[in-house]
């Protein structure tokens, strides 16, 4: 699944990354890397984008880019 | 000689409080050449040793894919400073270190300045420097630029680092097999490389599969072929192997990380900033709140207080006017030294300073809402709507801003969104209607549509956003193609603003400003007034048509009359709304003067398909000198900025044409 299936609140392991150019070259010095642990907090009032947690800080990312990372859903 | 500092760090990790205080009031604010991104400079003392401190924009990595980040990697290239002052975010640790092992690659002195130590404190958390330091192999003081603690030693540090007094070895220890691709690249290109310390940069870089250092470095093809060998073997997808560089780069950090921050108790519940979140970006709440703060800050600036500061800035100028007026007539100077020295020197430029109180108000509002991490906030709420033009949320609040007035619009996008973004907004702003053309509808609509005034006002503001979305659509499928930069944007933790740095920023925001009021805004209404005050045969007049503006409205005037309105009064008009938009009804005061009022003057001079054209025309032909000459700015050339001009008086035009002649069906009827 990827990080845009997830609900508020689920949390997932970053498995694989299905983009490419600047985006990739940003999340990857944003620190969404394999095995990186990130947690979906929202999304935004008009649907998007949405809102995320990782390293002990808060990105936002659309939706569409958010698709293109591959995740493994972690149980509660 | 003077020694070269740089101040390196993230964005939101207290970088701009640290250059306070580092420089005080030693500092100035220019431009890095060639592009539109602010360069603050100043210069600090230790005894004898003289320092240029140079603070580089906020970035998260020295990979040169924003402008702000060639900037940073263009200044540590080619400027080697003496040291590099790295401020790191202790709260945030891990994602502050990536830009930290970049920066240790370079091989320049450096020393870590670990911010917002007490901010973790507060919060119950040790933080071990020591650990850090010994880790890194650089110098890791603990300060707070908030409170001023540790930064003498900061500055004492970094003065010995100059001097070469401390040896450093800053040691990037990747696995074996990062660090053996790294050595071989590194042992290929060695000789092509200026200084042996940054052999482990490029051979980084070349890893990754930058171009530009190869193009740098002047890497022959067989050297070239070789380096691209030792990085396939690492990982032969190219892809692959940027992604396998930075998980070695995360887990090297990861590892250095580790026991620094400690919280001996888990933290009891969401933080402040969960907390907030919870409401002010909330499903239900967001937008009503979003709408509620740019409400406040809107009526602060553009409303009555904003105003009143305006109307007493312009009385102070009319009595300093009355003043020079008096001691001129004194002395029986000629009428035309009477009518420079008040009507362009303090009439023109005072016109422009008038807009002072506004651009201070609107930019201290606009700084805490930055400080305080908001604005972060303000761009996640409506990054939606922006997406279908290519541009993220971050442009909207400058196109709001817009409908105020559009000079501190343009001023306000600096530094929000990259580049191209920062074009598009810039071209797209002056589309908003500006308050100054709101006198002209009112106008017109007072006299065309009695009893409707507020749906055509209305109708005004909806049509220039209307032309907006249009010429954004089609210069994003133009001028900007392409994908736009991915809106990956940091939501900062909310921090209290502090008085200083909001202080700071509005007062710099006003002298760049102020400097532009007095050199171009200056030069440009000496020039009009020229046009406004001589005939053709370089007579000086009072009579408006008869002035050379009067005789360039005369040849400009069959133009407009395809849009109805080809009485030279009309186009005169329209010539002054150059200077200011408010100048546009005074001037029809002027020249329809003694015709029994300005309203029945109007209502015999236009037919409501005309008086509907004008109102069009006027809310989007290119926007007045001040603004023009912002807009120059942040384009980044007087070419650009024409261009621009030429655009919004084309659209103009063609939109004026078309409710001349649409309008013209509906209201055929009403024609007086």
């Amino acid at each position: 699944m990827t990080l845009r299936e997830l609900r508020p609140g689920q949390s997932g392991v970053v498995v694989a990354m299905r983009c490419e150019g600047a985006l990739r070259r940003r999340l990857l010095d944003m620190g969404l890397t394999r095995g990186t642990l990130v947690r979906l907090l929202r999304i935004a009032p008009l649907g998007d984008p949405l809102e995320i947690a990782l390293m002990g800080y808060e990105l936002s990312l659309r939706r569409a880019d958010a698709g293109k990372i591959e995740i493994e859903l972690i149980s509660e | 000689m003077e020694k070269k500092a740089a101040l390196v760090g993230n964005p939101n990790c207290g970088k701009t409080t640290l250059f306070n205080l580092l420089t005080g009031q030693r500092q100035y604010v220019g431009n890095w050449a060639g592009v539109t991104v602010d360069k603050k400079e100043g210069r600090l003392s230790l005894g004898r040793l003289k320092v240029r401190l140079t603070d580089l924009p906020g970035i998260y990595s020295l990979s040169p894919y924003s402008l702000e980040e060639g900037v940073a990697l263009g200044f540590l290239l080619d400027e080697r400073p003496d040291v590099v002052i790295n401020i790191v975010d202790a709260g945030n640790l891990e994602r502050n270190l990536y830009l930290t092992v970049q920066l240790m690659e370079l091989g320049l002195p450096m020393v870590v300045a670990l911010n917002m130590v007490d901010e973790v404190e507060s919060r119950g958390g040790r933080v071990d420097h020591a650990l850090l330091q010994r880790r890194l192999g650089v110098p890791v003081l603990p300060i707070s630029a908030r409170r001023g603690e540790g930064v003498q030693e900061l500055v004492e540090l970094a003065g010995e680092l100059c001097q070469r007094k401390v040896r450093l070895l800053p040691r990037v220890r990747y696995d074996r097999e990062t660090a053996g691709a790294l050595e071989e690249i590194a042992g290929l290109i060695a000789r092509q490389v200026p200084e042996k310390r940054l052999c482990a940069f490029f051979a980084a870089r070349l890893l990754e599969g930058d171009t530009q250092t190869a193009a740098r470095l002047h890497l022959g093809d067989s050297l070239l072929a070789k380096a691209k060998a030792a990085a396939a073997r690492y990982h032969p997808e190219p892809q692959q192997r940027q992604s396998r560089l930075a998980d070695a780069r995360w887990r090297l950090i990861r590892a250095g990380a580790a026991g620094v921050v400690r919280y001996p108790r888990r933290e009891k519940g969401p933080g402040l900033t969960q907390r907030l979140d919870r409401i002010l970006i909330s499903r239900v709440w967001g937008l009503p709140l979003f709408l509620l703060i740019f409400f406040c800050m809107f009526s602060i600036t553009f409303g009555p207080l904003g105003n009143t500061l305006k109307t007493l800035l312009e009385g102070l100028i009319g009595r300093l006017g009355g003043f020079f007026g008096g001691l001129l007539a004194q002395s029986g100077a000629p009428d035309w030294t009477y009518s420079l020295l008040l009507d362009a020197v303090i009439g023109g430029v005072g016109g422009v300073l008038a807009f002072l109180p506004q651009i201070m108000l609107l930019f201290f509002c606009l700084s805490i809402l930055e400080d305080s991490g908001y604005m972060a906030r303000a761009a996640f709420l409506m990054d939606r709507l922006l997406q279908g033009l290519g541009l993220t949320g971050k442009c909207f609040i400058p196109m709001l801003m817009g409908f105020g007035c559009t000079t501190p619009a343009v001023m306000a996008a600096r530094g929000m969104g990259d580049e191209r973004e920062r074009r598009l907004t810039v071209l797209l702003i002056p589309f908003m209607s500006c308050s100054a053309r709101l006198p002209i509808y009112a106008l017109f609509a007072g006299v065309f549509f009695k009893g409707h005034e507020n749906v055509a006002v209305l109708g005004m503001y909806l049509l220039g956003l209307a032309v907006a979305v249009l010429c954004g659509l089609l210069l994003r499928h133009t001028l900007f193609r392409g994908p736009g930069r991915p809106f990956v944007m940091e939501l900062p933790p909310y921090r209290l603003p502090t008085l200083s740095g909001t202080l700071r920023h509005m007062w710099q925001k006003c002298v760049g400003f102020l400097t532009k009021a007095g050199t171009i805004i200056f030069s440009m209404n000496v020039v009009i007034w020229l046009l406004q005050s001589f005939t053709p045969s370089l007579q000086y007049t009072v009579q408006p048509e008869q002035s050379l503006f009067g005789a360039l409205g005369r040849a400009l005037a069959p133009l407009f009359a395809p849009l109805g309105f080809g009485e030279w009064q009309a186009a005169v008009a329209l010539l002054s709304g150059l200077i200011a938009k408010e100048s546009v009804v005074a001037t029809f005061g002027v020249l329809f003067g003694g015709q029994g009022g300005l309203t029945a003057a109007i209502s015999a001079h236009f037919t409501p398909q005309s008086g509907l054209a004008f109102m069009v025309f006027s809310l989007l032909y290119m926007p007045c000198i001040s603004a023009f000459v912002a807009i120059s700015r942040e384009l980044g050339s007087l070419r650009a900025a024409l261009s621009a001009a030429l655009l919004q008086c084309s659209v103009a035009y063609l939109a004026s044409f078309a409710a001349y002649r649409v309008g013209g069906m509906f209201l055929g009827g009403a024609v007086c």
